[in-house]
């Protein structure tokens, strides 16, 4: 993040400036999806780009995932840059066959010949009192799938630099977007950059313990360590920012350096990013560690729709909170 | 105009060599196939093939309607469109056997072969699973003005899929040039496609305004016209077709389905073989018309054949990948 920040923007507004700088720095990038054009979906990222870019370049499909997903396939081996927009990540599950079969294999069947340049723009996180097929966390299931990669930032600059990167990627990213983050404001400069895949971002420097966290959680987790400042302890926040290509690295040196790590996902914890991360650490840290490597991810349950309900689901500031202090023997 | 004077005119313009060509390759695919079942019978192919022998006259007369640079998707059942969009027999022959001179570096395999340089988008092991690749591919042709036609070639059994009709109804709507050719061989792999099939088939098509034709599949010059029409009406902007083509498949399901009594009985195959095989009933056309005579047919057929066992002792001589390939081409 560059010292002098000149201005700031929500998250929404910084993932419609890198489509927009994308859309006129190179024609074969379009856009499609339910209601993206003069609607912007109905989270309003893309308000205004048809407007300037047209609705050649951004257009309204049918509701049809499984068959406009395909055609993102078709269209990016064969000279476009798509950017297919799924509304709500639960809708992933109707695409699963032609991002599984078909974006992520192309390239490795065809023995290196053909590529698939597509972005699959979507959402995840709970808390927005939408019930169990509008609130998931699906990003762990992307990310088992070789051929692919994925793509989880959690502020405004992550979000415009990493998308500008998935958009100039020769390969299918899935790009997940915490659509409670949308309207949350950040500096982003005026000038052209973009962030690589497979870098970490340490998100605050602490000594005691390594806080990794994703997406939606990262402000949890920043929110965590401040409760843990006020009691001694020194909380280091990492965000992988891509769960694959993953900077393991960065995770393992942070470990090694705090001796204990807690890991803090929106996703399902049993066989979840968490159960992947910590093991990466326990594997990678294994002799500097003082304690095991604590998994926190969304409750093993469908997402309930009643508030006191649906609020249990996922971490908090307070359960960050409180799970660390337990692991560093302050609790 | 009726079909059958739409017909003569197309073949009256047809020169004699491009009829020979269309034969050869009919040829090329059925030779093809019969080395394929001949290695699997020798063990010396890993896992199995699925073998497009009676529908030869399908992909030879769609993909004779083609510009190198339009763009195929083919099936698990995809040797033929692969030969008859242009494909090398040498370098198919070696992925089958899994040989790092393939056409996928063995990684793909008998279902998978692609081939940017003939326009192969693919083979597809899921059924129905390129109906979106092919789509897709239309729309960039669209988009970029390239003027390039896709032809997504299924069979019967991808009409139980619904991503077909997701994409065959933005593909009317986007006015795509897509042709949608269902190859009708009657198996849904070990169930006669009425037992899955409701209702009419070409119905399908134009419940979306697709424009919906079917067509003999055993008659080369019946499916090549009906393939020029679409063809061109596609790449004149007029939007995406819908081409059913009647016709068999000789063999099991894969090489390994021997038994088929079951399901189908072998009067059923042997008439299909004797009264309508695609090879026979063009060469005699070919005879008929004088544009070719038994030996000169005969000698093409044996050139042919010498031409597969040699791609066949390409590949065997070939060289497997080495162990550390199979981490290559994950990422581009």
């Amino acid at each position: 993040m560059p010292e002098v920040a000149t201005r700031e923007l929500t998250f929404a507004q910084a993932i419609r400036e890198a489509l927009a700088e994308e859309m006129r720095r190179d024609s074969r990038v379009c856009i499609f999806g339910e209601d993206v054009a003069e609607a912007g979906t109905p989270f309003k990222v893309l308000s205004g780009l048809v407007e300037e870019f047209g609705r050649e370049r951004v257009m309204d499909t049918p509701i049809s995932e499984a068959g406009f997903t395909g055609m993102g396939v078709g269209a990016a081996m064969t000279g476009l840059r798509p950017v297919v927009d799924i509304m709500f990540g639960d809708f992933l599950t109707l695409t699963m066959d032609q991002l599984v079969n078909q974006a992520a294999k192309v390239h490795y069947m065809s023995g290196g010949t053909w590529k698939v340049p597509m972005v699959l723009r979507t959402t995840l996180g709970a808390t927005r009192r939408s019930a169990a097929q509008h609130s998931q966390s699906l990003h762990a299931w992307l990310s088992h799938v070789p051929g692919l990669k994925v793509v989880m930032p959690s502020t405004p600059y992550d979000a415009k630099g990493l998308l500008k990167t998935a958009i100039r990627d020769e390969n299918p990213v899935v790009f997940f977007e915490d659509k409670m983050m949308y309207k949350q404001k950040g500096p982003v400069p005026e000038e052209e950059y973009t962030i690589p895949f497979g870098a970490a971002d340490v998100k605050r420097k602490g000594e005691d313990i390594t806080i990794v966290a994703t997406s939606s959680m990262v402000q949890v987790a920043l929110g965590a360590a401040e409760l843990l400042e006020k009691i001694g302890v020194g909380a280091e926040v990492i965000d992988p920012r891509t769960t694959w290509p993953l900077d393991e690295k960065t995770l393992i040196e942070s470990a090694k350096k705090t001796s204990r790590a807690i890991v803090v996902d929106e996703g399902y914890g049993r066989y979840g990013v968490t159960g992947e991360i910590a093991s990466v650490i326990a594997e990678g840290a294994f002799y500097n560690l003082e304690a095991p490597v604590k998994r926190m991810g969304a409750m093993h349950v469908p997402i309930p729709f009643s508030p006191p309900l649906e609020d249990v689901t996922v971490p908090t500031e307070q359960t960050v909170f409180e799970a660390a202090r337990t692991l560093c023997g302050k609790g | 105009m009726t079909m059958a004077t739409e017909l003569s005119k197309a073949n009256a313009t047809l020169k004699t060599e491009q009829w020979m060509r269309m034969y050869r390759r009919m040829v090329m695919i059925r030779e093809f196939e019969e080395q394929v079942n001949e290695l699997y019978t020798r063990a010396l192919m890993p896992g199995l093939a699925h073998l497009y022998v009676g529908e030869e006259a399908v992909a030879v007369g769609i993909c004779e309607a083609l510009q190198p640079t339009d763009y195929i998707t083919s099936t698990h059942r995809g040797h033929g469109h692969c030969v008859a969009k242009g494909a090398s027999p040498d370098r198919m022959f070696a992925e089958l056997l899994g040989k790092e001179a393939g056409y996928c570096r063995g990684k793909g395999g008998s279902m998978h072969i692609a081939d940017p340089a003939t326009g192969n988008l693919g083979a597809n092991a899921i059924v129905g699973g390129s109906a979106g690749i092919a789509t897709g591919a239309a729309l960039s042709s669209k988009r970029l003005g390239t003027g390039r036609v896709a032809v997504c070639f299924f069979g019967e059994g991808a009409l139980g899929q619904g991503v077909l009709y997701e994409v065959m109804n933005l593909a009317a709507l986007w006015k795509l040039p897509v042709i949608y050719v269902c190859e009708n061989n009657l198996y849904t792999e070990y169930t006669h496609y009425s037992e899955t099939t409701a209702g009419d088939i070409l119905a399908r098509g134009t419940a979306f305004g697709v424009h919906a034709e079917s067509v003999d599949g055993q008659d080369v010059r019946a499916v090549y016209a009906a393939a020029q029409r679409l063809v061109d009406l596609a790449r004149k902007g007029e939007g995406p077709a819908f081409l059913v083509c009647a016709t068999y498949r000789y063999s099991g399901h894969h090489v390994g389905d021997i038994n088929r009594e079951y399901y189908r009985s072998k009067q059923e195959e042997q008439e299909w073989k004797t009264k309508r095989d695609p090879i026979k009933n063009f060469t005699a056309w070919l005879i008929d018309q004088k544009l070719s005579d038994a030996s000169t047919l005969g000698g093409m057929q044996s050139e042919v054949r010498a031409e597969m066992k040699a791609a066949v002792e390409f590949a065997i001589a070939a060289p497997y990948p080495t162990p550390e390939q199979a981490e290559e081409d994950v990422y581009a």
